[in-house]
């Protein structure tokens, strides 16, 4: 493994998650982009450079090995639907709602501004005052 | 096999109730009858069958002196009041087979508890029984109060048995079993001991409701009368007492700090409680209030003297156990008669009940006095042996019996209390309901029971032959029961109690509000827990995904980043690159990747990130791999064209930028995780010793594989189960993209455009079929032209790739991604027209057929005798063509190259025609404004 594909794993790495931590979901996809070509790079450069994996065109000795090769095409493609996912979700996301930021959870919102306010969730059965004796 | 008869009689009593409405209950009360009926002809009995042989848990069932007085209880006071049942239940009652099926089935876990053997089976039966009684106790779930005391005996009880497991299982893991035989002899010592000994009492004291957990019983009198007849006199809430009684010999045995936590405890809460419960019965106006009180008090009487553990005590106990048991039901089913009759329980406003319901005297007196401790009934000869064994335990022994003889003072008051509201001639007695005609056949059960209760009495000398096994189980002998022991202290204390209870019901009022124990405790606990989830969740679910995202990169950061730096090898050989030639990539990429963050235009930031992706392409050709660099071409190319057409509808600048702080921690934080990955992926191949698995595949892959491309046949063969995997992830894509953008159901099921194009113009050249839809403005009829002697050529080009894909670079992905660009280029030249022309086919249909023929041939192997997707070479003769070599992992390949020909066909379909026709159709978004101040 060599200092410059080093280097260009931990920039797409960083670039990536940079991306990732937006909430504009075009950058994120921009960010899955990036991380998924850094992580195809990460993965060859397992493997030392050599000669195609083909029989017949190398001797195996020059070869470099197609394992890596082989989980890496995988990877392509499946980023490839990653990418087409995300950018349905993004124009989707646009469509209702004129932008395509990721807004926060609205659930999760309402606890907590339940927390801030110092209140229990109105959950049911809780807080009845007394004991009633039902008939 | 009973048992069995139960859950099998818990499943149809819905039927049965439907067609025969409540006469039902007499049926399923033979149930419990039979239990009874063994139960009285049997006294001992044992079956063990293996159940879970790994956990060591097995179906023992075990018959001893305690437990078969409690089958003797389950059984007959659950017929009788199966019985009562069936008279008291109107015909067409809402929900009554439910009931029934509820009922019957408690029935069964009760019995299940009782005779048990193993802990852990015991353990199932007491949360069954936990959980039925909840449905039983809300069975008239439509009231909120009812709701609520159901819940709170369920979350009581489960907590306090959960406390018991934990108990359990730091007995049975030290004893090597759960057996009680085995937990018996091999008890843990020192503190375990005092631990496993407190959890078990806070799971028996909260089932048998004793304080601090007795609230939740006077509460759950929003049962019917029946149900707590039985599950709150009879049987549930005995038991905590009878696990008590259980555990008592073999802990008091133990002696040392558990007995004495256990004594104290046990004793001490229990006279507590039979206190704070007679006390609180006292003030009650609800007949059934009453009962409940006073069974919370019987209760805690019962606990302190089975905790107390000699053998006096111990046989006193069981005999209280008995008739406890006995009066209690009969009065509360009393109480339901009266509460049938006269629409109401309130001694307010009862009158004149004993002069005009004289049956129903005859039925309540002889029950109260066994409750009061009065002969000639069992509860008297119970009382005086229970005086009797504190009289004989020394110092501990009397001071106890201080206790018990208040207890017993409350209990004598509250009895007179009962009678005196049920049934006496009140004059302040506005709007009093009188009787309305008492069912004769309702108070059959009652009576029974009553009758029981004073024919135990006189029996008491039997009874004491059989009960006295149980209390040899302890040091010191026993008094005998009997209904009269001559003069004598006990005697003398008895009648003092009688006197001293009727002089404290003379003198206190009749209508105080009394207090209600317990309860707040609980809800303090309630709200707290509920304040205390909402604070955590509020601080931690804070909803937004980048904190997430962060919160999982930080956790990266900090658990690899110290590894990291701890495992780095020491002085490795590092190259400073693997060939000069790669530089130059690897530096295009750098500085697209650091431009591509900054960037505020959506074009500039996907044409830089596309841009590392070609360098990719050109570091994977560097490296020694065509197919990937293909591959990677292709795909890169694919995704420019699919993002420029979303890119088309949105804004082209990012809509916001984060604050410099933001900012700040994002960068940060991709510094750190790009650090982090790539010291990590040093650290990984320098630390490589095994020799890569793939050394021997390229002499495997000729013979075996019938290929010479190594990637190809690893994809299609050796981890072709990868593949299929990855396939069916692409269909899955293929198919969400599609539901996002597509919103009719109807426009989705074809995926093409439904409008038909208008005919083309005659006079000019037709290049391609629906070139003339293509606005005239738009139109190039260079890219038109070269699209139409082009397309074929690529098209022909895929299936190249794909057929010799097995031996070049190639196959099904590359060959799919080749097809996919000419229809690219075929809509980018004509339109969404252009696209149904060159591909009038439903996406979805290419992708089903695409894995279709992967699994098939995948399958195919199978059925042929193979392993699932093993390959085969076939040498095909095929005329005109000769030889033909077919490896069937072609095929495989097939599938492959129509499922990703389905998915680009398919985004092509969604993010460019039918946003084509959004625009066209002017779908604008929503107006946002009411959003706009929701950004972050």
């Amino acid at each position: 493994m060599s200092v410059s594909l080093l280097l260009a794993v931990g920039v797409l790495f960083a670039a990536g998650t940079v991306l990732l931590l937006e909430r504009t979901l075009t950058r994120v996809l921009l960010g899955v982009m990036l991380l998924g070509n850094g992580a195809n790079l990460l993965v060859l450069a397992a493997a030392r450079p050599g000669a195609p994996p083909i029989v017949g065109v190398a001797e195996p000795a020059e070869m470099t090995d197609p394992l890596p090769q082989a989980m890496i095409l995988t990877a392509i493609v499946i980023t490839l639907g990653m990418t087409a996912f995300l950018l349905a979700l993004a124009y989707r996301s646009w469509l209702l709602t004129g932008h395509d930021e990721v807004q926060d959870d609205a659930e999760d919102r309402r606890v907590r501004e339940l927390a801030e306010r110092d209140e229990g969730s109105d959950a049911e059965d809780l807080d009845a005052d007394v004991v009633e004796a039902p008939r | 096999m009973l048992l069995g008869a139960h859950l099998v009689a818990a499943l149809l009593a819905p039927v049965l109730v439907r067609l025969w409405g409540p006469r039902a209950f007499y049926l399923l009360a033979a149930l419990p009858a039979g239990v009874f009926g063994w139960a009285v002809t049997h006294r001992s009995g044992e079956w063990v069958q293996p159940w879970v042989p790994g956990l060591g848990l097995s179906l023992a069932f075990r018959v001893d002196t305690l437990s078969w007085l409690l089958v003797l209880l389950v059984g007959g006071v659950g017929a009788l009041v199966l019985v009562y049942c069936a008279r008291y239940f109107a015909p067409g009652t809402a929900g009554l087979g439910r009931f029934a099926a509820v009922f019957t089935g408690f029935a069964g876990a009760m019995l299940g508890l009782v005779v048990s053997d193993d802990l852990l089976l015991m353990y199932m039966f007491w949360e069954l029984t936990t959980v039925l009684s909840y449905l039983l106790i809300g069975h008239t779930g439509e009231a909120r109060p009812n709701r609520r005391a159901a819940l709170q005996a369920l979350i009581v009880t489960t907590a306090g048995g959960l406390a018991m497991l934990v108990g359990l299982v730091i007995l049975g893991e030290h004893a090597g079993g759960y057996r009680w035989s085995q937990v018996a002899v091999a008890l843990p010592d020192g503190p375990l001991l005092v631990v496993a000994v407190v959890l078990i009492l806070i799971g028996a004291l909260s089932k048998s409701a004793v304080f601090p957990f007795s609230f939740w019983l006077p509460a759950a009198m929003a049962a019917p009368t029946p149900v707590s007849a039985y599950l709150h006199a009879a049987s549930m809430v005995k038991a905590g007492v009878f696990l008590v009684a259980g555990f008592a010999p073999m802990i008091v045995a133990a002696g040392g700090a558990a007995a004495t936590v256990w004594r104290v405890s046990a004793v001490g809460l229990g006279l507590v409680t039979m206190l704070v419960g007679g006390w609180a019965a006292l003030f009650q106006n609800d007949l059934k209030l009453l009962l409940a009180y006073g069974t919370v008090s019987q209760l805690g009487l019962l606990t302190a003297v089975f905790g107390f553990g000699t053998a006096g005590a111990a046989l006193a106990g069981t005999a209280m156990l008995f008739a406890h048991a006995l009066f209690k039901a009969a009065l509360f089913l009393v109480v339901g008669v009266i509460d049938k009759a006269a629409g109401t329980r309130d001694l307010r406003r009862l009158d004149e009940w004993g002069r005009r319901a004289p049956l129903l005297v005859m039925v309540a007196v002889p029950a109260a006095l066994s409750m009061a401790g009065l002969p000639p009934a069992i509860g008297f000869a119970g009382k005086e042996a229970v005086f009797a064994a504190l009289l004989d335990a020394g110092a501990p022994g009397r001071l106890v019996l201080a206790g018990v003889v208040a207890g017993s003072v409350l209990t004598v008051a509250y009895t007179a209390r009962f009678l005196w509201g049920a049934f006496a001639r009140r004059p302040a007695a506005g709007n009093a309901v009188g009787p309305s005609g008492v069912g004769g056949s309702l108070l059959v059960a009652p009576a029974v029971l009553a009758a029981a209760g004073v024919a135990a009495g006189f029996g008491a000398g039997r009874l004491d032959r059989v009960l006295s096994p149980y209390a040899d189980g302890f040091r010191g002998s026993a008094d005998h029961l009997a209904l009269w022991h001559g003069p004598g202290v006990p005697l003398v204390l008895s009648v003092l109690v009688v006197a001293a209870g009727l002089l404290l019901f003379r003198v206190l009022p009749a209508g105080l509000a009394g207090p209600r124990p317990g309860g707040r405790g609980y809800e303090r606990v309630m709200t707290g827990t509920d304040r205390l989830a909402v604070e955590v969740t509020g601080a931690t679910q804070r909803g937004s995904l980048p904190f997430y995202l962060a919160l999982i990169l930080l956790m990266l950061i900090v658990t690899a980043g110290p590894a990291m730096v701890a495992g780095w090898p020491g002085a490795t050989a590092v190259r400073m690159w693997e060939t000069p030639l790669h530089l130059l990539p690897v530096a295009v990429l750098i500085v697209a990747a650091v431009f591509a963050v900054p960037a505020r235009r959506r074009l500039t930031a996907v044409i830089l990130v596309g841009v590392t992706g070609y360098a990719n392409a050109v570091v994977f050709l560097l490296h020694g791999a065509p197919d990937l660099a293909l591959t990677q071409f292709l795909v890169e190319t694919v995704t420019l064209v699919m993002v420029v057409l979303v890119l088309r509808r949105l804004p082209g600048h990012f809509s916001q930028r984060p604050g410099p702080w933001r900012r700040r921690v994002r960068v940060g934080i991709g510094v750190a995780v790009g650090t982090v990955m790539a010291g990590v992926g040093h650290l990984a191949v320098s630390a490589r010793q095994a020799v890569p698995v793939s050394q021997a595949y390229p002499e495997l892959v000729v013979p075996l594989g019938g290929g010479h491309n190594i990637v190809n046949v690893i994809l299609v063969d050796i981890r072709a189960w990868d593949t299929m995997g990855e396939v069916a992830v692409l269909v899955a894509v293929a198919t969400g993209v599609a539901s996002l953008i597509f919103r009719r159901a109807e426009r989705l099921h074809r995926r093409g455009p439904v409008e038909t194009p208008t005919d083309p113009p005659r006079d000019a050249p037709v290049w391609l079929m629906a070139g003339h839809t293509v606005e005239a403005g738009r139109r190039s009829t260079m890219l038109e032209v070269v699209t139409r002697l082009i397309f074929h050529v690529i098209m022909l080009l895929s299936v190249y790739l794909l057929l010799t894909g097995h031996d070049t670079p190639g196959g099904g992905f590359t060959g799919g991604l080749v097809a996919g660009l000419a229809l690219t280029v075929r809509y980018l030249a004509g339109g969404r027209y252009e696209l149904a022309a060159a591909a009038p086919v439903d996406a979805g249909a290419v992708l089903g057929a695409g894995l279709l023929v992967a699994v098939g041939t995948g399958a195919g192997a199978l059925v042929l005798g193979g392993q699932v997707l093993q390959s085969a070479v076939l040498d095909l003769h095929v005329p005109l063509l000769g030889e033909v070599h077919v490896v069937t992992s072609t095929l495989f390949d097939i599938g492959v190259y129509l499922i990703v020909v389905g998915l680009v066909l398919d985004v092509l379909r969604s993010l460019g025609a039918e946003v084509d026709r959004h625009a066209a159709a002017a779908v604008t978004p929503v107006p946002a404004s009411a959003r706009k101040e929701e950004l972050v």
